[in-house]
């Protein structure tokens, strides 16, 4: 199963490597991290996206929470939840193709960010599945390259993650 | 006061009331035993090689409750220390480490002796620091020897770059700690407690398991006093020996790979266990679907959530500290009138008899040649079975393990979880340190004593009157065992040629050297070396059988009812 894990962690040198070394030596699987200061700048928050059985998630984030610079670890994905990723796209833009990607990019609300003679770079934010769709509604003989930030994700509603 | 952070340093060590520091010295940090140098407080132990340096101060940590302090260079020094570190982390070891690194502005450059030692430790520490600022030092220290001591103990290091330790800063040590991201909790639940009490109390085949979080949290005469309250068997897991008074009729013995069959049987076939402070090792329950295969309920008390429901599923999870959770199961046990159900305790005591009668741990001892456990049983009389008792690891740790029935805490080190050669000396070492009047005994094999075997010459300098008992069966013994049961008999490199005479290079290093070749002349040697020579170092030499094996044995990954009794059963 699908985790999204959301952490607060002490803004230190070093903080994430004691992250990533973690799901490497405990042969976790991540799909995606992510991770910034926040308005509090000695403190950063991650989201990981990881998969797992039940047990495993457990044991994840009971890991997580004994590192001794994390402040709290929530599964957000086991409740209402929003998750957004930021993707940069940049397609070869000549001819017919100018006038194709840019009405498919106003349906999926992306924008086009910079243009040349021969080119676009299109921003999309959304959840997975629209970033995968967009690059799926794309002639992949255009794409010259991707870059995804990895998901970010917030609960809904009265769930705060706060210190 | 205005300090050089060498001397913050060691004010912070006497502050946190520091005896004894395990080291060596190196480029990194000079100024730091500088500052030693003109100081008497804290007394340095200089080891022969940065391994036994850490080990030492684990095993002085190991037989006090103190945090063990070691001090090495950067680098070699460091990397050395790795092995040490490593096997404090794997038994929860309250220990601070000191590393010296190479100036701040050097770092990153592939300086000369410069490793990234906080990167290298990482994943064998509980936590770790890179000190940037001479005016981080004391904080940094107080947080290093709070982190290690409360919680799930371990080790902490911290690296200093030396051009912080000739800095300078005002010097104040903190009173306290607090930090935000760490808060263990001590009390457990009080409504788990409550359902924990009542399962006990309700159990028909109840079970008391318990491992080296009862040494630690120094919860022995707790566990003591609630399992006679409650009248049921206990077992204590390797690293748990002397949490519950072994010649007691409630003990079973050690569970898991080489423990005994009542044991693992009562274990098996419980149906309500409660685990305090061990954690379900491998070495213990070895196929966790064959342990599921009889219903249980099981209650767990451990103050790290993570070792609950890791390999084996709980119902009744209880995060605290062992002394604090057993207080409150014995206050409530006490307050309320309900009591064990006893026709059923007497029926599943009358099973556990029956276990018991196999008497697993007989052998058949011999008039011509030595038997290492023998020589074990006779350690236990000749010391009158409190001695503090340290090993290294093969077969004679799994005897010493079996045949010195442990009756207190502390009393037994060794290397559990990492399993590491060499541990023996060192810890013997350390734990003489604590104790200076007590009798301490490392026992030994040929290989393992051979990989700190160096420390010899520091036991002289700082006369350590440790007496070593090297079961030596010319063998590695614990792998020649493994290749015979499981490896068709092929002893690849199990066997070891060209061996000292262990008599003679004692004596070369000044000390004492015995040679036991006969069975009637162990407990004369045995006598000799705690009387006539209570004040040496006594190397004793035990030459012993060659093809005994450790029974009884549950083989890797197989379940507890799945026991080589002895070797009749192959
Ligand atoms: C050759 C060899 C053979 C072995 N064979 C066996 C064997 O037959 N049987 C056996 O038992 N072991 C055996 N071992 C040892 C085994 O590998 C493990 O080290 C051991 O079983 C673990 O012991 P434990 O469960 O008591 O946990 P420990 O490693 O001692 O862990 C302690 C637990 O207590 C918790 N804790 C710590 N402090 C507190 C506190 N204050 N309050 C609450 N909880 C606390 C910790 O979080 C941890 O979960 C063998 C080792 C070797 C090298
Ligand atoms: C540092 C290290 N290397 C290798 C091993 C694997 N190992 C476990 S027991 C053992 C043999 C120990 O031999 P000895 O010290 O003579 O003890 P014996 O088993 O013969 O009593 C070995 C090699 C280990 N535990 N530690
Ligand atoms: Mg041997």
């Amino acid at each position: 199963m699908r985790h999204v894990i959301s952490l607060l962690i002490e803004n230190e040198a070093g903080a994430l490597s004691r992250v990533s070394g973690l799901f490497s030596a405990r042969g976790y699987n991540i799909e995606s991290l992510t991770v910034a200061p926040t308005e509090d700048a000695s403190m950063s928050r991650m989201t990981i996206v990881t998969t797992g059985s039940d047990e495993i998630i457990e044991q994840i984030t009971k890991q997580l929470n004994k590192l001794v610079e994390v402040v709290k670890v929530v599964d957000i994905s086991e409740a209402a939840h929003i998750e957004r990723e930021l993707m940069l796209i940049k397609l070869r833009a000549t001819g017919k193709d100018r006038e194709e990607i840019k009405r498919t990019a106003d349906i999926f609300r992306a924008r086009i960010i910079d243009v040349t003679d021969t080119s676009y770079v299109i921003e999309l934010t959304g959840n997975q599945s629209k970033l995968d769709a967009f690059i799926g509604a794309i002639d992949t003989g255009l794409i010259l390259e991707t870059v995804r930030s990895g998901v970010c994700g917030i609960g809904r509603g009265d769930r705060v993650l706060k210190l | 006061m205005v300090l050089t952070g060498a001397e913050i340093v060691i004010r912070c060590l006497q502050e946190e009331k520091v005896e004894y520091v395990f080291g060596y010295p190196g480029g990194a940090v000079l100024y730091i035993y500088d500052a030693l140098f003109q100081q008497e407080q804290v007394r340095h132990i200089l080891v022969r090689h940065e391994q036994a340096a850490v080990h030492a101060a684990d095993g002085f940590a190991r037989s006090t409750q103190k945090v063990g302090v070691a001090l090495v260079t950067s680098g070699p020094g460091a990397t050395n220390a790795v092995t040490g570190i490593a096997t404090a982390f794997c038994d929860s070891i309250p220990m601070v480490i000191i590393s010296g690194q190479v100036p701040t502005a050097a770092i990153g450059q592939d300086a000369f002796q410069e490793v990234d030692t906080v990167g290298i430790t990482r994943p064998c520490v509980k936590h770790n620091f890179l000190v940037r600022d001479v005016r981080d030092i004391a904080t940094t220290i107080k947080k290093a020897f709070y982190l290690a001591q409360t919680g799930r103990p371990g080790p902490v290091l911290v690296d200093i770059p030396k051009d912080i330790t000739f800095a300078k800063c005002e010097f104040e040590y903190p009173q306290d700690i607090s930090m935000r991201s760490y808060n263990p909790v001590v009390k457990g639940h009080q409504g788990q407690i409550k359902k924990a009490v009542q399962l006990l109390l309700e159990a028909k085949r109840p079970m008391i398991y318990t491992g080296g979080g009862v040494i630690l949290a120094d919860a022995a005469d707790r566990l003591t006093k609630l399992t006679r309250l409650l009248g049921y068997p206990i077992t204590n897991t390797l690293m748990g020996l002397g949490a519950y008074p072994a010649s007691d009729r409630q003990y079973l013995g050690m569970p898991g790979m080489h423990g005994t069959y009542e044991a693992n049987m009562s274990m098996h076939y419980s149906d309500v266990l409660l685990a305090v402070g061990a954690r379900f090792d491998d070495r213990v329950i070895g196929d966790p679907a064959n342990f599921a295969e009889e219903p249980r309920k099981i209650i767990h008390v451990d103050i790290d959530p993570s070792s609950i429901s890791k390999r084996v599923k709980v119902d009744v999870p209880i995060v605290g500290d062992v002394k604090d959770v057993l207080d409150e199961m014995i206050r409530q046990l006490e307050a309320g009138e309900a009591r064990p159900n006893p026709d059923a305790l007497a029926a599943w005591w009358k099973q556990i008899e029956d276990w018991r009668s196999r008497k697993c741990m007989e052998y058949r001892n011999s008039d011509t040649i030595i038997k290492p456990q023998f020589v074990i049983q006779k350690l236990w009389e000749v010391t009158g079975g409190d001695a503090i008792v340290t090993s290294d690891v093969g077969q004679h740790q799994m005897w010493a393990a079996q045949y010195y029935r442990f009756d207190k805490p502390r009393r037994w080190l060794n290397s559990g979880g990492l399993g590491t050669m060499g541990v023996g000396m060192p810890y013997a070492m350390g734990a003489q340190l604590a104790h200076p009047g007590k009798q301490v005994a490392c026992v030994t094999g040929e290989a393992s004593i051979q990989m700190n075997i160096q420390e010899l010459s520091t036991c002289k300098q700082f006369r350590l009157p440790i007496k070593i008992c090297n079961l030596n069966n010319r063998y590695l013994g614990m792998v020649r065992q493994w290749q015979q049961l499981f490896h068709g008999q092929r002893y690849s490199e199990s066997y070891m040629d060209s061996l000292p005479d262990f008599a003679k290079l004692a004596e070369s290093y000044g000390h004492v050297g015995i040679r036991v070749d006969k069975p009637a002349d162990v407990e004369g040697a045995l006598r000799e070396a705690f009387t006539t020579h209570k004040n040496d170092l006594v190397f004793l030499d035990f030459q012993v059988d060659q093809t005994e094996n450790v029974y009884p044995m549950v083989q890797g990954g197989k379940g507890l009812t799945e026991m080589i009794l002895s070797a009749e059963d192959l």
